[in-house]
């Protein structure tokens, strides 16, 4: 096989992980990936979504050469992940899903052992500036904030300039400003052109990161493609607005009796009392509200039609199982 | 093994240079764990300044006077070969199973670091340990106590040293191996050397003990280690004080403990079904 043609960095096709059952009274074994097929471009940002057991972590580690595969083709820039070796990990980089990071060392000490072993690594002090560390570089590891000690993770998976960074699940845990600058960095570093193949739970994570989204469920892609065209295809609009306080309880058994009756989408009702129309005709769905509201001489302040979330579409693939 | 396109022309770093790191990284490693530094350096010399204390003025050995011995040469070497066993298994049995567990062993084997450097430093630094404990004990032995070092036995205690300290090293690496988690590992690493060294002319001599406390401690390798390092400070023994037999059975064990060890050796927590998966990729990239 020729290995100096241009080729994704990332081809599976098949693959499928059994693990033996630890409960031993159950028969055989547990299937974790099953005939999965995948291809991350090159400068691409892949995301995996999918619940936990999904699949997504044993998939990932299949890729990152932790784990063997039981049968199934990968290839991850050009090699086999099993046997790849030293060549390959020092073409990629790895931000497990346990950082494992060791706390008794600074941020600087971590990263200076750690870039050691690779042929032409990053400086330390340039990745404290990627990471935004700068004055923490002395301080133990042990010591930092869940999302700073996330932060030496990914310091560590980029210090060796990889083309190619896993990540799995990296902002699990974190607040939402700590959430939206980890996704800064990310994109900043896809935007130098390495490729990112990340798994998440968090929807908004991979509709802000990716280029595109594969969903996963019991081991297999249930749906893939971009953010945009998932909500497309599996998502539509909702219009959605609140009912007045003082008579919420009575009207919601009125609306899902006549605004049900002329939509096109399914009404749905909140605890809260709001209602929300999943709809793929969003104009005359509208109208229909409108019209009932101005009939009724209702006002309703919070009327809006919103664009479906990756979220939506995510609940909508799973309903369907 | 073949390489795709975009190959930098960068070199690999070396591998003693990369030794000597992960050496030092060890080390500091080490330094910064109070716990470790308690159980490995400061248990033995404790050690070392009570039993002095209290048997200093005696004398062991069995049979007649010319056969006895100063307790202060007894217990100077047993608490060395102690303090050497403590730095190797003891140590590694400990801190390997902790890495394990923190994800760390994991982490280090997603770079392209070789798996056998990264053992090899954490191996080599406790090895380094035992010595600076050895060299501690005896400089405390020769100031304190008046420890006699008889030139003509040096070659052989270095050897017994070098033998014992390989095999107890070996033999915690296949107790981190074996073991499944950091607690259970601590656990067994102590619940095993301290009785033992009970039974193993460390603490006390067990010339004249009932037979079967002398045949638990003829079974396991501390005692033979203890008494071979012993023998080379014992002024009643005439020569070089060789012990082959000796120091074949520690060996013996080592070896065990080394097969034990590569052969069962985890880079992730159990239960998390990575057991052994790179092992050809290891042995492929250790150039």
């Amino acid at each position: 096989m020729s290995v100096s043609e241009p080729m994704s960095p990332i081809v599976v096709r098949g693959l499928r992980k059994e693990y033996r059952s630890k409960d031993s009274s159950a028969s055989g074994t547990v299937v974790a990936v099953d005939g999965l097929d995948l291809d991350v471009a090159a400068g691409e940002v892949y995301a995996l979504l999918g619940h936990n057991g999904a699949g997504k972590t044993t998939a990932i580690e299949i890729l990152e050469g932790h784990r063997m595969r039981t049968s199934g083709e990968v290839k991850v820039l050009g090699v086999d992940p099993g046997d790849g070796g030293r060549d390959l990990r020092d073409r990629i980089g790895v931000v497990l899903q346990t950082s494992g990071v060791e706390p008794e060392l600074s941020v600087a000490e971590v990263l200076e052992i750690a870039r050691r072993s690779y042929r032409s690594p990053r400086s330390t002090s340039e990745v404290i500036d990627v990471i935004g560390l700068n004055d923490k570089a002395d301080q133990r590891v042990g010591s930092l904030s869940g999302g700073q000690a996330r932060r030496v993770a990914l310091g560590l998976g980029i210090i060796g300039r990889p083309e190619l960074l896993f990540l799995d699940e990296p902002t699990t845990g974190f607040d939402p400003v700590a959430r939206r600058s980890f996704w800064d960095l990310i994109s900043r570093l896809a935007a130098e052109g390495t490729t990112v193949l990340l798994t998440t739970h968090y929807l908004d994570e991979a509709e802000h990161l990716a280029d595109r989204v594969g969903v996963m469920a019991d081991g297999r892609l249930i749906a893939e493609g971009t953010p945009a065209d998932l909500i497309r295809s599996f998502g539509g609009s909702t219009v959605r607005f609140s009912l007045p306080e003082s008579e919420a309880v009575t009207w919601s058994e009125v609306l899902q009796g006549e605004i049900a009756a002329q939509v096109s989408g399914t009404v749905t009702v909140t605890a809260s009392g709001r209602v929300e129309i999943s709809s793929s005709s969003p104009t005359s769905d509208l109208s229909v509200v409108t019209a009932w509201a101005v009939s009724r001489r209702v006002e309703l302040p919070d009327l809006e039609v919103v664009r479906s979330s990756l979220e939506d579409v995510f609940i909508r693939l799973g309903q369907d199982r | 093994m073949m390489r795709s396109t975009g190959e930098t022309e960068a070199r690999w770093p070396g591998s003693a240079g990369l030794l000597l790191a992960q050496t030092g990284y060890q080390l500091k490693l080490f330094y910064r764990v109070p716990a470790a530094m308690f159980f490995t350096l400061a248990l033995p010399l404790v050690m070392l300044i009570l039993l002095n204390a209290v048997f200093g003025s005696d004398t062991v050995g069995e049979g007649s006077e010319s056969q006895m011995w100063p307790t202060r040469q007894f217990y100077t070497a047993g608490l060395a070969v102690f303090a050497a066993v403590t730095a190797t298994y003891t140590n590694l049995a400990n801190m390997i199973p902790i890495r394990r567990d923190e994800g760390v062993l994991k982490r280090w084997r997603s770079t392209p670091l070789p798996t056998w450097i990264y053992v090899g430093g954490a191996i080599c630094s406790s090895v380094i340990l035992a010595a600076f404990n050895v060299i501690v004990m005896l400089t405390l032995g020769v100031v304190a106590y008046g420890l006699e070092i008889d030139a003509v036995k040096i070659p052989a205690a270095i050897v017994t040293l070098a033998v014992g300290i390989a095999s107890f090293a070996a033999l915690g690496m296949a107790v981190a191996a074996v073991v499944p988690t950091a607690s259970a590992a601590s656990a067994v690493a102590n619940a095993t050397v301290l009785p033992l060294a009970f039974v193993s002319n460390v603490f006390l001599s067990v010339d004249g003990a009932p037979r079967w406390v002398q045949l638990l401690g003829d079974a396991f390798p501390l005692k033979a280690f203890a008494s071979a390092f012993q023998d080379t400070f014992n002024p009643t023994i005439a020569g070089a004080a060789w012990a082959p037999g000796r120091l074949g059975f520690i060996a013996l064990w080592g070896v065990v403990g080394a097969v034990v060890a590569v052969t069962q050796f985890r880079w992730e927590p159990s239960g998390s079904g990575g057991r052994r998966s790179r092992r050809r990729s290891a042995a492929e990239s250790s150039d």
